[in-house]
């Protein structure tokens, strides 16, 4: 299991990885934001938690469906499920890689583009959390619409639809957090709510990933 | 007996396309599968390997047992050889590369990226994963494409090695390969034509 997560780490660093591709998407839409609606501060900081999470939730969507396509492409899942391996933890550690090399560079990047969209001096700290406490939920949730959608050529868009009403709850109590954060207001309901989701994802989401896969490699 | 399978029926994409299949593998033995192109032995070996449920039919003894290798290799083109190699070593629980990369000839390509090698390169990547996986049954689809007759001649030698040991293997394979093997030729198990049709419901699927 750490061979392979060592493995997905090493493949999304080299050449062609992908490794920065959610990143440099999100550092995109945080600083065209500004253009767009206009440089008032006042609007800009009172939609800046928001922006922030879309921005997180549209990069964390953008890589999923490489996470196990280019894995059935070169046959490497038909040999993982026929190796000694349970595929329950095989996707749970794809996963994980996922969230290392997409989730967590988001949360480390946030507060810098923060301070593009004037984010209030409160709202950091709550802004890190949420989405440190959300990512890993939109990790495994996407795991889940790539397992169910691995076989499909151009499966990209059938992914996106099914993978976004998945995700609406995670950005709500995210986006939340981060918004009472900054507006001064108590935060701790909509974050407990949010690592409900996400400790509930991870605990339940890769049986139906690893199920999902069974069936789809029929 | 390593590995029996009992009255087999098999489908792929819902349609049958084997039944009443039998045949058992015993420890030291090769069995080659013979049949022309569609008659099932990729859905046989897949079926074999647990990637696929039989229709109907038991297949015992395949817990764990099997490595599987099929049309493709699973490697990474943006790894080196070793490290693709390792990466599947380490899967099976073993750190020790160094005789399956000597029994391919690997050594001089190790430190070289997989997607820089050649088609008979890669594919003897791939079936040098056999070696490092130390399950006791092979189960190789078509495994000497794109091989040349050096190539060949180490395939067979791994495979000689691996049955000397007490394992066995199913290979389906068009060409001679200059090993001792049972040969099963799966075209008299033809699913007949009434059951083709009518009876899966996986045409829903």
């Amino acid at each position: 299991m750490i061979a392979l997560l060592m493995r997905d780490l090493r493949l999304a660093l080299r050449a062609g990885g992908g490794f920065g591709l959610g990143l440099a998407f999100f550092l995109i839409v945080t600083t065209l934001v500004p253009f767009s609606v206009g440089p008032t501060p006042e609007l800009l900081s009172s939609i800046a938690p928001g922006v922030l999470w879309l921005g997180a939730l549209l990069a964390c969507l953008l890589s999923l469906d490489r996470l196990l396509a280019l894995d059935y492409e070169d046959g490497t899942l038909d040999l993982l499920l026929t190796a000694p391996l349970p595929l329950e933890a095989a996707v749970s550690v794809k996963a994980l890689a996922h969230w290392l090399t997409t989730g967590l560079p988001l949360v480390l990047a946030a507060p810098l583009l923060g301070v593009l969209l004037n984010l209030p001096p409160s709202g950091y700290a709550w802004l890190v959390a949420s989405l440190a406490l959300g990512t890993p939920a939109l990790s495994v949730i996407g795991t889940f619409g790539a397992a169910l959608t691995v076989g499909i050529k151009r499966g990209g868009l059938l992914l996106s639809l099914l993978v976004l009403p998945l995700y609406v709850p995670t950005l709500i109590f995210g986006a939340e957090a981060a918004r009472r954060g900054a507006a001064g207001l108590d935060p701790s309901t909509p974050l407990v709510m949010l690592a409900g989701i996400t400790l509930g994802t991870i605990a339940l989401m890769p049986f139906a990933s690893a199920a999902v896969l069974r069936m789809g490699l029929r | 007996m390593i590995l029996s399978a009992q009255n087999l029926t098999l489908a792929r994409g819902g349609v049958p396309v084997l039944s009443g299949l039998s045949f058992t593998l015993e420890a030291g033995q090769a069995l080659i599968l013979r049949g022309p192109n569609g008659a099932g032995k990729t859905t046989l070996l897949r079926t074999i390997a647990g990637l696929q449920a039989p229709v109907d039919g038991t297949i015992a003894g395949a817990e764990d047992a099997i490595a599987y290798a099929g049309h493709a290799d699973g490697i990474k083109a943006m790894l080196t050889v070793r490290e693709n190699l390792l990466f599947w070593a380490q899967v099976f629980g073993n750190n020790d590369i160094a005789p399956a990369l000597e029994a391919y000839k690997l050594h001089p390509l190790a430190d070289r990226l997989a997607g820089t090698l050649s088609a008979g390169q890669k594919r003897r990547l791939g079936l040098s994963r056999l070696l490092v996986t130390g399950c006791p049954v092979w189960v190789l689809d078509e495994p000497t494409v794109s091989l040349d007759v050096e190539a060949v001649a180490m395939f067979a030698a791994a495979v000689s090695g691996h049955l000397a040991g007490g394992g066995a293997a199913l290979v389906a394979t068009h060409i001679d390969l200059g090993i001792e093997a049972a040969v099963l030729d799966i075209a008299p198990f033809r699913a007949r034509a009434d059951l083709r049709s009518g009876t899966s419901d996986e045409a829903f699927l």
